[in-house]
Parts: structure tokens; C-alpha cells; sequence
């Protein structure tokens, strides 16, 4: 319904004045009220974009500028996305200054050794809800006390939560990306909580109340909505199924499969990821080996990757940056899948482990 | 500083072979001594640390050498 109404009338320019406009801007408000209510925020609070790095660009950013007066000290865990480091680097680059707060092994913040990084001249505080590699939660609402009681505002990049778990609160600026929850890409959203000190780090537009330049593709907006709407009535029963899938991965990868370390926080999680490295394995070769049995799973590897750097994820954690294995579970993934995927790993690995030599080390 | 008993060349190698190269020579050694491990791919600053809390190792730290290449250093506790 949404998307055909969208198809119609999505050309239609939402600013403008003639019918087809105002039927664009209706269904524009709607499907803002619904993404608002989603995130636990007001529908004016809720700004669209062209995607969640550039939410996140503009939050960081769009915080910073407006309280430079207050100073131009940036904190940022080095966890963050890569979206909410490149912001804090061009920042840094522009004469900005940078605090990054290290994580323990299982990739968590201390609230602890975030509060000492607060200073006086703190112009924002960036956290993420949950970690985009290995699905540690982070302690958001403990942060977010500190940060109000030192009157720092928080952006909190919530891309890996939406949809899946429920919302920390607190938080200043919040963003998201409707392709994590099953939407299209091509939508990002930006939330700035009505009294927050913000400011477009961009040329003067008139869109989105001046905080996202462009026109809207209308129809992406609208199924963004109307899947972030779907996900909401199932996200409950759909954590728990994707938990039970988790847990008998986590428990049983170690048992199948020597030498491997299972990442990220065994409690304190979001269900439906899981990550591990497997020792003495290229994680290039073990995706391919994995995409061939039909498995299309992610890795933070750095010989998987295109740059030639580790993931600064788990760098900062500690942990064996090769040979890594992400695993992302949606609605479509059963019992079954997970049961053929746990018998096809270790031979797998055995194999890439004879391949290279490494099968008595 | 210990003086290493052997100087393994990783440079040019990616990971995971710096590590594979580490695990298949620190036999050599005599438990006690010091393996050092000549690495360019930055990843090995990483993978050298954590290969030794998973085989019960010593880390000892890392110093670059003239050329400015780290030489991870290691000492065979088993």
C-alpha cells in the first residue's frame, strides 16, 4: 500500500504546493511519525538522509559546530563505525581535538574510562548502541548519565539496534540506517532531540528542515518506514528465535573447531550476530570457501577486505584479527541452516589449515 | 633487553603466515629464550599478542628495527 502510494506520488516534490505535493508531504509526515515513534522520538526530532554514514557525518559533525564556542574536544570509542571515525578524523584534521576511549577484550566500553575522557571543553560524545563487528552492547545509558550530569551532549549510532533489540535512552543525537533493519538503501535517519545544539556543517538547503541537503527519494523513505514498521511488531519474538540460533552457534563452534576465539560479549549482545577467528586461517579463503557451500557471511578480516589494514575493531580489542567470521542471522535463516553450517565449518577449516601447514602448530 | 635467540624474516608476508611462521619455529628455542619476529603487515601487531594468550606464550613486546620494521618479540615459556 505505502509503496504503491509511493511509486504514484513519489515524484511529486513534498515542498511543494500543488496536489500531488501535498499528497507527497502527507505520506513524507507519516512515514516520519512512524520512524519517530520507532526510535522514541518526536517527529520533528527526525530528519531522512541519503544514508546512515551520512546521519552519522552530520550528526558528529553537525554537534561539534554548533558548540565550538564551548571548545573542540571530540570523545569517540574506538569501536565506532567507520562512518563516526572518518567524521571524528576530519574533525582531528581540522584542527579539532580527538579522545578515543579503548574497549576490553569482548570489544565493551568501561563507563568508567569513558567519564575520564570527559573534559570541560567536550564539545559531543559518541558512542554506539551495539558493536557492528562482533555485537558487543555498549553501556549507552551509564554514558549517558555521565554525559548529562557533565552537560556533553551524546550522539549514539544506534544502525545496529534498530529493529532488533530495544533502544537505549538518553541520548542527544541518535542515528540509524534503514538498509540494518530490512529497509532499502539509500535512507539514513538523523535525530536530534529538541533543545540540542546543532548546526548544518554543510551548505544552506531547505530540506528536511535544513539538517539533510537534497530531495528525498520519496519511495525509499516510505518503505524504509513501512519495513522498520513491520520489523517492530516482530522484533521481540524475532530476537529471541535469532538468540536460541546464536547461543547453539556460540557454544558449538568452539566444541567442532579448535583453535578459534569467539568474539564479543557472551551475555551483554545483540541476537542475531555472532563473530569468531580461527586461528592460523586466511579469512579470505575461509569466505569463499564458506560463500561456495552457499553461506554469505562477513568478515573484519584484514586479508578479506579490500584495505590492507586490520579492522580497527579487533585491534582495539585484542583479538586475532585473521580469520575472522561474522555471521549475521535474519528472519530467513532456520535451525536447519544452522546445523548444515556448523557441520561444514570444520572441515573447512581443517582443510584450510592442512592447505597452509598449519594443522600441528 | 634479551638478546634473541632467533630472528625470524616475516617481512613482505601477510596474515596470517607472520604468526604460522612464529608457532612453526619458536621450537626452536630453549624455553626461556627469546624469539623475535620481523613483521611489515600491521596486522601481526595484533595477531602476536593475542597468538600468545591463546598458546600460553610470553609477549614481550615489539621495537622497530633500523629500517623501521617491528621485530615482535616473544619468549618461549612451554
Amino acid at each position: 500500500m505505502a509503496l504503491q502510494a509511493a511509486v504514484d506520488d513519489g515524484w511529486a516534490d513534498p515542498d511543494r504546493l500543488y496536489r500531488a505535493g501535498r499528497r507527497a508531504r502527507l505520506l513524507l509526515e507519516t512515514a516520519r511519525e512512524a520512524v519517530a515513534a520507532a526510535l522514541g522520538a518526536r517527529p520533528d526530532e527526525i530528519s531522512f538522509c541519503s544514508s546512515g554514514t551520512t546521519a552519522a557525518h552530520l550528526a558528529v559533525l553537525g554537534a561539534l559546530l554548533a558548540r565550538q564556542r564551548t571548545g573542540r574536544h571530540l570523545v569517540v570509542s574506538a569501536v565506532e563505525h567507520s562512518a563516526v571515525l572518518a567524521a571524528a578524523r576530519w574533525h582531528a584534521d581540522g584542527g579539532g581535538e580527538l579522545t578515543t576511549v579503548g574497549v576490553d577484550r569482548t570489544g565493551r566500553v568501561d563507563p568508567a574510562a569513558y567519564a575520564a575522557a570527559l573534559r570541560a571543553d567536550t564539545a559531543l560524545a559518541s558512542l554506539q548502541s551495539a558493536n557492528h563487528e562482533v555485537g558487543t552492547l555498549q553501556p549507552v545509558a551509564e554514558v549517558a548519565a555521565t554525559c548529562r550530569e557533565r552537560g556533553v551532549p551524546l550522539h549514539v549510532d544506534a544502525a545496529q539496534s534498530v529493529g532488533r533489540v530495544p533502544l537505549p535512552g538518553g541520548w542527544d543525537l541518535l542515528t540509524a540506517s534503514a538498509r540494518k533493519w530490512g529497509g532499502p538503501a539509500g535512507v539514513g535517519v538523523l535525530a536530534v532531540r529538541a533543545g540540542t545544539r546543532w548546526r548544518s556543517p554543510l551548505p544552506e538547503d531547505e530540506h528536511e528542515g535544513g539538517r539533510a541537503p537534497g530531495t528525498l527519494s520519496l519511495p525509499l523513505v516510505l518503505a524504509a518506514a513501512a519495513a522498520l514498521q513491520a520489523r517492530a511488531d516482530e522484533q521481540a519474538a524475532e530476537a529471541e528465535r535469532s538468540s536460541v540460533l546464536v547461543e547453539r552457534i556460540r557454544r558449538e563452534v568452539p566444541r567442532r573447531v579448535p583453535d578459534v576465539e569467539l568474539l564479543g560479549d557472551a551475555e551483554r549482545r545483540l541476537p542475531h550476530l555472532v563473530a569468531f577467528s580461527c586461528l592460523y586461517v586466511a579469512g579470505e579463503a575461509l569466505l569463499t570457501e564458506l560463500d561456495r557451500a552457499g553461506f554469505s557471511v562477513s568478515s573484519g578480516s584484514s586479508c578479506s577486505a579490500s584495505a590492507l589494514t586490520p579492522s580497527h575493531v579487533l585491534e582495539a580489542m585484542g583479538v586475532l584479527t585473521h580469520g575472522n567470521v561474522r555471521l549475521s542471522l535474519h528472519a530467513g535463516v532456520t535451525e536447519a541452516d544452522v546445523a548444515r553450517f556448523l557441520d561444514l565449518l570444520p572441515p573447512i577449516v581443517d582443510r584450510l589449515r592442512r592447505v597452509a601447514g598449519a594443522q600441528d602448530l | 633487553m634479551t638478546e634473541p635467540a632467533l630472528t625470524i624474516d616475516a617481512t613482505g608476508r601477510r596474515c596470517p603466515l607472520p604468526v604460522l611462521d612464529l608457532a612453526r619455529r619458536i621450537g626452536e628455542v630453549a624455553v626461556g629464550d627469546v624469539v623475535a619476529v620481523r613483521a611489515d603487515d600491521p596486522a601481526a601487531a595484533t595477531d602476536i599478542p593475542a597468538w600468545c594468550r591463546m598458546r600460553q606464550q610470553e609477549y614481550v613486546g615489539s621495537e622497530p628495527d633500523a629500517a623501521g620494521v617491528p621485530a615482535y618479540l616473544v619468549r618461549r615459556l612451554r
